[in-house]
């Protein structure tokens, strides 16, 4: 058989929070820096996303539709690109047609629903699902956790919400000598698949490419072409934001040039190109891995101690999700559409401090100083959100 | 009866609250007939330019500045030294101060005999170097004026060394102003030994020490090995003509306890939290904030996460002019539970809001102000108490709102400087 290339790339843009200070309580309910999300979102449109479409709609017409990709955009990330870039959204719509492009599930709000309740993950994941059938005209029928997230409880629930395929990272610690490039089911519902990144290979791609530092610069589509025939296993998935293009890896580093000659070159040493779906469909698994504490794609830990590591962080989450019951209670679609952005992981994210080694990265992801501010100025929002929910009771 | 002052900063430009006792003492004299000639540093240089006469001493060793300000109706002089030190401030204020002063390339100033002395600009290091200089430079004044005033006084350890030197060169008599002791900046174990040292000078070589609360006294006294004999309390007042309460809207339903300060161990801001957490598990109707901003912050924060309480204890970061009027009257209790505090002026800014205010006995405010609700900084229970007894018992809240209100309208500089002048009588 074959070997398959899978290609996924995650399309995100958290809702950023405007400096909200103490004063503002009680006063005033606009929680978000809509200038910052509208400048950076644009910027990335012209560095990225539009670019990066453009290149994978002529590969896919190139290699007559041999050359597949498949795509995972949050709402968060959808609402943004209507507002501010409309004309991504109808690049995605061309990249839908040509059916060699699959876009994924996931929650809503790129939230950690899935860790705190399982009724708000439910009500995300429909949300989504419906709101990309009405935005791009295609349904998602395999499902990624929001940062990978994933655990044998989320693997039932996600069964439980019709997905038969699934995306995680191939965590060492999960792995141990067993190969990501495998198809695999999940121990606490065997008719879930899961397909495991490839974090070696992805992250050449997403990390390393333009570090001159590396021992393996300059990568050549060739080179790494090599290296995925060279690769043990049925399928090699490179998992990665989509932001790499062009954003993480600036356009001078060669990385448009990389993924204009990588398809051509795949095709042509024998090995095809598959989506989520259809690698399920056409590979076996060939066993099945038990999860019981969750994993996800982040940091060295590949844990959740990026979102819930230390005590600030578990804090704000704790009091978020501790409306939950009232808000259902309340139904009010202001305030749903509040606590959906308040659910971004990426505001917990911003909390963590894990100054070594990974802090590096968080930073470079941050607008606040330090992850006290960004701590300090989300609790105050929160703080004003509990007093309106608690003002509709 | 004149009086050669040596101080560190004075308003409009301060950074902390000793030019603001300054600028009180000086009008305080005036009222009470006494002259002074005032020394300070300058962090800034364009300090009342538009209010002053400035007379360039062109080929003179030091460069002086005599100003005569119409506010105090000539009664005060004022020499200016250039200088980079604002030692009450928060480091990322000095280096922005700093920064601002390269930017303007005034780096170096012409001070002392004759000798040019470069400003680094570092907080540590160049504060002892700039120390002595001052001591020179305040040398050099006092000989230029030496027929023109009767006593001597220096304001805190910075300018303990230009007063010995103005002593020693013209005989007159000495007082030292004890502001702070390096006793409620840290425990013994990280104290810097220069600067003990030198506060040790001070009050040997003082005719008189002047402290602000009978607790200093008390410090200077046993921790210094100074003579009682020589040691007098003249407690802080504070200047509230002119000053208007500010009208805020409040956007908070819930009553609101605050503390106002700097985020250090000294401060007792993590009594403060417990507390909270306290009161909190009793009533829901209550916020608290912590305005202000130090090296216990990211601590404070952490505490505030680990009790569980991050949605009704609010930081608010370091807050500056306007807003500490705001935030003063948005809060219904204000809290000093400060460890180890020589006075405390922040009660009774609150107070002058119409805030009832707990503050520790280890302060030297809980020794003037009757109408102040006190508690040992320690005892957190006596606090959460307190705390929850002014937030449920409006009788109680409006009591020590009205009378606190009308006590420190009382503190004067005018009875507070009387004093002064009755330690300065008794060495002339």
């Amino acid at each position: 058989m074959k070997k398959s290339i899978c290609l996924y790339f995650q399309v995100h843009q958290p809702t950023r929070l405007r400096q909200y200070r103490f004063f503002d309580i009680g006063k005033d309910s606009h929680y978000y820096d809509d200038f910052a999300n509208r400048t950076i979102l644009k910027r990335v449109a012209q560095k990225c996303y539009l670019p990066m479409n453009e290149l994978l709609l002529e590969a896919i017409q190139a290699n007559k539709g041999k050359f597949k990709v498949a795509f995972s955009i949050s709402g968060s990330a959808l609402e943004q690109l209507d507002r501010y870039a409309p004309e991504v959204l109808d690049s995605f719509r061309k990249l839908a047609a040509t059916g060699s492009v699959e876009f994924l599930a996931e929650t809503y709000y790129h939230s950690l629903a899935s860790l705190a309740s399982p009724s708000e993950f439910q009500h995300q994941v429909e949300k989504h699902k419906k709101h990309v059938q009405d935005t791009l005209g295609v349904t998602p029928t395999a499902f990624r956790n929001t940062e990978l997230i994933y655990s044998d409880s989320i693997a039932r629930q996600v069964y439980d919400l019709g997905f038969k395929t699934m995306l995680t990272e191939g965590a060492r610690h999960i792995m141990g000598w067993q190969s990501p490039n495998y198809i695999y089911t999940a121990e606490s519902q065997p008719k879930l698949k899961l397909l495991l990144r490839n974090y070696g290979m992805s992250d050449d791609l997403a990390f390393r490419f333009s570090d001159r530092g590396w021992n393996e610069w300059p990568l050549t589509a060739e080179k790494f072409t090599g290296w995925l025939s060279e690769a043990e296993g049925d399928i090699v998935n490179l998992f990665m934001d989509y932001e790499t293009f062009g954003e993480h890896q600036k356009a001078e580093s060669g990385i448009f040039d990389f993924m204009r000659a990588l398809p051509g070159m795949v095709l042509a040493a024998g090995m095809s190109f598959v989506t989520p779906s259809q690698a399920v469909k056409n590979i076996k698994p060939v066993a099945d891995l038990s999860v019981p504490d969750a994993i996800s794609w982040a940091d060295e830990e590949r844990d959740l101690s990026a979102w819930l590591g230390n005590e600030l962080q578990q804090e704000a989450y704790n009091k978020l999700y501790r409306q939950t019951e009232k808000l259902a209670l309340i139904g009010d679609p202001e305030l749903w559409a509040d606590f959906g952005h308040l659910q971004e992981s990426d505001h917990l994210y911003y909390m963590c401090t894990k100054f070594f080694s990974d802090g590096e990265i968080h930073k470079r992801f941050s607008p606040y100083a330090t992850p006290y501010e960004a701590f300090i100025n989300y609790m105050n929002v929160l703080s004003d959100f509990i007093i309106r929910i608690n003002g509709r009771q | 009866m004149t009086v050669l002052m040596f101080g560190w900063e004075f308003p409009p430009h301060i950074a902390g609250g000793l030019g603001t006792a300054c600028e009180g003492i000086v009008k305080g004299l005036a009222h009470n007939g006494v002259k002074t000639l005032f020394v300070m540093p300058n962090a800034s240089g364009d300090e009342d330019q538009s209010a002053t006469t400035i007379l360039n001493a062109s080929d003179v060793a030091v460069q002086n500045v005599s100003t005569t300000v119409e506010e105090f109706i000539g009664k005060v002089k004022f020499y200016y030294v250039d200088s980079n030190i604002v030692p009450y401030v928060d480091p990322d204020e000095y280096f922005a101060a700093i920064e601002k002063m390269k930017a303007e390339g005034r780096s170096q100033t012409t001070v002392g005999f004759g000798q040019k002395f470069k400003f680094s600009g570092k907080y540590g290091a160049d504060l002892m170097e700039e120390v002595s200089r001052y001591a020179q430079v305040g040398g050099t004044i006092a000989m230029q004026h030496k027929d023109e005033f009767d006593v001597i006084h220096a304001h805190d350890w910075l300018t303990y060394l230009a007063g010995i030197a103005a002593k020693e060169l013209t005989g007159k008599p000495l007082v030292v102003h004890v502001h702070a002791t390096s006793y409620d900046r840290g425990d013994e174990k990280h104290m810097d030994s220069r600067v003990l040292d030198i506060e040790k000078r001070g009050m040997m070589a003082a005719d008189r020490v002047v402290t602000v609360s009978d607790l200093t006294r008390g410090i200077v006294i046993n921790k210094y090995g100074i003579d009682p004999a020589k040691v007098v309390t003249v407690h802080n007042a504070v200047d509230f003509s002119g000053r208007e309460n500010i009208e805020v809207e409040r956007g908070i339903k819930d009553k609101v306890v605050t503390f106002l300060g700097r985020i250090t161990f000294q401060k007792g801001p993590e009594y403060f939290i417990d507390a909270a957490a306290k009161v909190l598990k009793r009533t829901k109707g209550v916020r608290f904030v912590m305005a202000g901003s130090g090296d216990m912050m990211n601590r404070a924060i952490r505490q505030v996460a680990r009790l569980g309480i991050a949605d009704r204890f609010h930081f608010t970061g370091f807050l500056r002019g306007a807003d500490v009027q705001k935030m003063f009257a948005l809060s219904d209790v204000y809290i000093m539970p400060s460890v180890s505090e020589p006075f405390g002026i922040s009660p009774l800014e609150a107070m002058r809001t119409g805030v009832p205010s707990i503050i520790s006995h280890q302060s030297g405010a809980a020794e003037v102000l009757k109408y102040a609700l006190k508690v040992d900084f320690w005892d957190v229970d006596a606090l959460a108490d307190d705390i929850y007894a002014l937030v449920t018992y409006p009788a109680l809240a409006k009591f020590a709102s009205k009378q606190g209100y009308d006590e420190v309208n009382e503190l004067k500089w005018n009875g507070a400087t009387a004093k002064l002048k009755k330690v300065y009588e008794s060495l002339i």
